[in-house]
């Protein structure tokens, strides 16, 4: 037992990252009152950038290390002015934001293929992904160091430097109270001196640029091609980010818990003592257990209590 | 009146967002939509491929709309298209009875299907205020591998693991009259299933009293209730019929366009009926309209690919574009607005424009979306 935990552990993290930094990008849009839906759209914006990039460097200086990292950051920056379309949409105009963000997951899903056509031919982008390593001298560690340490993306070390370094902004800085004060209560933000809607286009961008990133890293470690598509993972990311209930560190647990179930899903079938595990529920687990949450913390939701309403400062 | 113009505005935009996204990667915007209008509407068989691709669409659309005139919105179509689809397989590939009887069950357990899927985010946001939006994501992704496990374990395709069962002809829609009015086309009774609905669903909206109880919930839900309408009730009613109008795109979809399931595919459709309710501004002949516009955009898209060397994504790319420029009607408000002043000539004092609310908000408290008490 013990055995197939050491085996499936590398992957279980190597599936939470993008889930992680993805939900981490919805939580900054929705603490500063934008619920975002279009978390899966992003995603794919950057799956697409960073699949692109990384392979035009390529095929211009082969194998060139530095190849993936430029794609992670270019998809960082597609994302940021992609999410824009929705923060203009939300933030000057109103308009229903769910709706806004199904039109950015459409949007990104048709265009992404659209260019893609028009770039390779194909509808795809195939890209030479990160390569893990072990880490020296803690992949060494008994126990921890299996675990922990071997077989690990740099990618990861970073998203979770984001995690924590988000944790601190979000908790302890001015710029943090001020954006989950507009998530909270606008109206008191800005008889406060808070500029609302600058501070939620900050959290839309936000948003964007680390879903943008989420999507790059899957393709980057997991699925090594853009398709217009990253399999559900951002409404999976959305579902973590209500099952952490709006918090950094719920939705790390969060999406390690998703991380698992589904990597368990996926080799069950291999692991002759995980076999008896019908692989069906351990797929829709994440979604049941979200509507559960759902409704356990319907009494006493951290939900931000503006997300979703349009800012209209002579309301009250 | 100024939604139809809000509408068509929408469209315009759409179309002129998609000539600019083909002229800006070195392709012929009109020579594309010369061959996509061409591709759908070139001659009889074109044009009942066209209105086959647009019926599932008037499904999803009107279950969308329906929600909506309730004030929720129904973003699970997609899940119920999947889960009725699936009863409506299992029911064909089954059970041995005569034609119109098989079809009637058939159709029973797509749209029982599709209303179960539908009443449980309905029971939860009456029951436990959970946002309809959210739960009903989680479903459409419970569906999707419901589908993704049922199908290989129950009704597995001869030959190949991703895909049900072929269904027995009887067993689908398909109505060689229709068809060969159509020169062959491949359109079916589908077609006359969703004018059924359309009338039906606008007998219920505007003639019932479940209709007025249905929308007035929608308007106001506090004045609803003061009003004595059971207003959770309402809601839970009004998801099951969204549901069961979902479930029977399913069936239009399943065994009336196609005679199978693929497994790994969230419909498509499902989301377009946002877009086809938003267009036809939640009324069914709307509704309706703008589903047989969207199919006609599906369904040209390969022979303008076929001719040109346009990628058939454009299509995809205008639908959602246009559910961006719906979804900011506030824009094309200000903008027929100040149309209309001009002609009036009233240029001289900038006079801010109250928007009539988008559909789906209900139009007293706005609320957010995690339906967190305010005070």
């Amino acid at each position: 037992m013990w055995n197939i935990i050491e085996q499936i552990f590398p992957y279980a993290v190597m599936y939470t990252i993008p889930l992680l930094i993805t939900g981490l990008g919805g939580l900054f849009s929705e603490r500063s009152g934008v619920v975002n839906i279009g978390l899966e759209g992003l995603m794919v914006v950057g799956a697409f950038t960073g699949a692109l990039v990384t392979s035009m460097i390529h095929s211009a200086m082969p194998y060139h290390p530095a190849a993936v990292w430029i794609g992670l950051l270019a998809a960082f920056v597609s994302g940021v002015a992609f999410s824009l379309l929705h923060a203009f949409a939300s933030i000057n105009l109103s308009a229903n934001q769910v709706i806004s963000g199904t039109a950015i997951n459409m949007l990104a899903a048709a265009l992404t293929v659209f260019l893609a056509r028009n770039i390779t031919g194909s509808g795809k982008i195939q890209t030479q992904g990160l390569r893990s390593f072990d880490v020296p001298i803690l992949s060494d560690i008994p126990v921890i160091g299996k675990l922990l340490f071997t077989k690990t993306y740099m990618t990861t070390w970073i998203v979770l430097l984001i995690v924590l370094l988000s944790a601190f902004v979000l908790g302890k800085t001015a710029f943090g109270l001020r954006l989950k004060a507009c998530g909270e209560h606008p109206h008191a933000a800005e008889a406060a001196g808070i500029n609302v809607r600058l501070m939620r286009y900050i959290g839309v961008m936000i948003s964007g640029g680390l879903s943008a990133l989420g999507g790059s890293i899957y393709i980057a470690t997991i699925s090594g091609e853009a398709s217009g598509s990253v399999a559900g993972l951002g409404f999976l990311a959305l579902a973590a980010l209500i099952f952490g209930q709006w918090k950094p560190l719920g939705i790390l647990a969060a999406t390690l818990f998703f991380g698992f179930a589904s990597t368990i899903a996926n080799v069950s079938q291999v692991i002759p003592s995980l076999a008896v595990v019908p692989p069906i529920l351990l797929k829709v687990f994440p979604y049941v257990v979200t509507l559960i949450a759902l409704v356990l913390f319907s009494k006493s939701s951290r939900a931000p209590k503006a997300a979703g309403e349009a800012f209209d400062s002579g309301k009250r | 009146m100024r939604v139809a113009v809000v509408s068509l505005l929408a469209i315009l935009f759409g179309l002129l967002a998609g000539g600019v996204l083909m002229a800006a990667t070195g392709h012929n915007p009109f020579e594309g939509y010369r061959y996509l209008f061409e591709g759908g509407l070139k001659n009889p068989e074109r044009i009942g491929n066209t209105i086959a691709t647009g019926t599932p669409l008037i499904f999803t659309g009107l279950a969308v709309a329906f929600a909506f005139r309730t004030g929720l919105f129904n973003i699970g179509v997609a899940g119920q298209m999947l889960f009725g689809g699936l009863c409506a397989t299992a029911v064909g590939l089954n059970l041995d009875a005569p034609r119109p009887i098989l079809l009637l069950v058939m159709i029973a357990a797509a749209f029982l299907g599709g209303a179960l899927w539908a009443v449980v985010p309905g029971f939860l946001k009456a029951k436990y205020n959970v946002h309809e939006v959210v739960s009903s994501i989680m479903m459409n992704w419970i569906a999707y591998w419901t589908v993704y496990y049922a199908v290989p374990a129950y009704f597995k395709g001869t030959y190949l693991e991703t895909e049900s069962q072929i269904l027995p002809a009887a067993a689908t829609l398909r109505d060689p009259f229709i068809s060969g009015l159509f020169g062959g086309s491949y359109i079916n009774m589908g077609l006359y299933i969703a004018v059924l609905a359309v009338i039906v669903v606008a007998f219920i909206m505007n003639k019932t009293t479940i209709g007025y109880e249905l929308k007035a919930v929608g308007f106001n839900r506090h004045t609803a209730e003061y009003a004595g309408i059971a207003v959770n009730r309402s809601i839970v009613l009004s998801m099951a019929i969204s549901g069961g109008l979902g479930g029977l795109g399913g069936m239009a979809q399943y065994a009336g366009n196609a005679n199978n399931m693929q497994i790994g595919v969230l419909p498509s459709q499902g989301f377009d009926g946002i877009a086809v309710a938003l267009l036809g501004a939640s009324a069914p002949i709307g509704v309706m309209l703008a589903a047989v516009f969207f199919g006609l955009l599906y369904s040209g898209k390969g022979f303008m690919s076929a001719m040109t060397e346009v990628p058939p994504e454009i299509a995809d790319s205008i639908i959602a574009i246009i559910i961006y420029f719906a979804a900011t009607s506030i824009l094309m408000e200000r903008l027929v607005s100040w149309l209309i002043k001009r002609r009036k000539g009233q240029r001289s004092k900038p006079e801010e424009q109250q928007p009539a609310p988008p559909p789906g908000e209900t139009s007293g408290k706005k609320e957010g979306l995690y339906d967190v008490e305010h005070h």
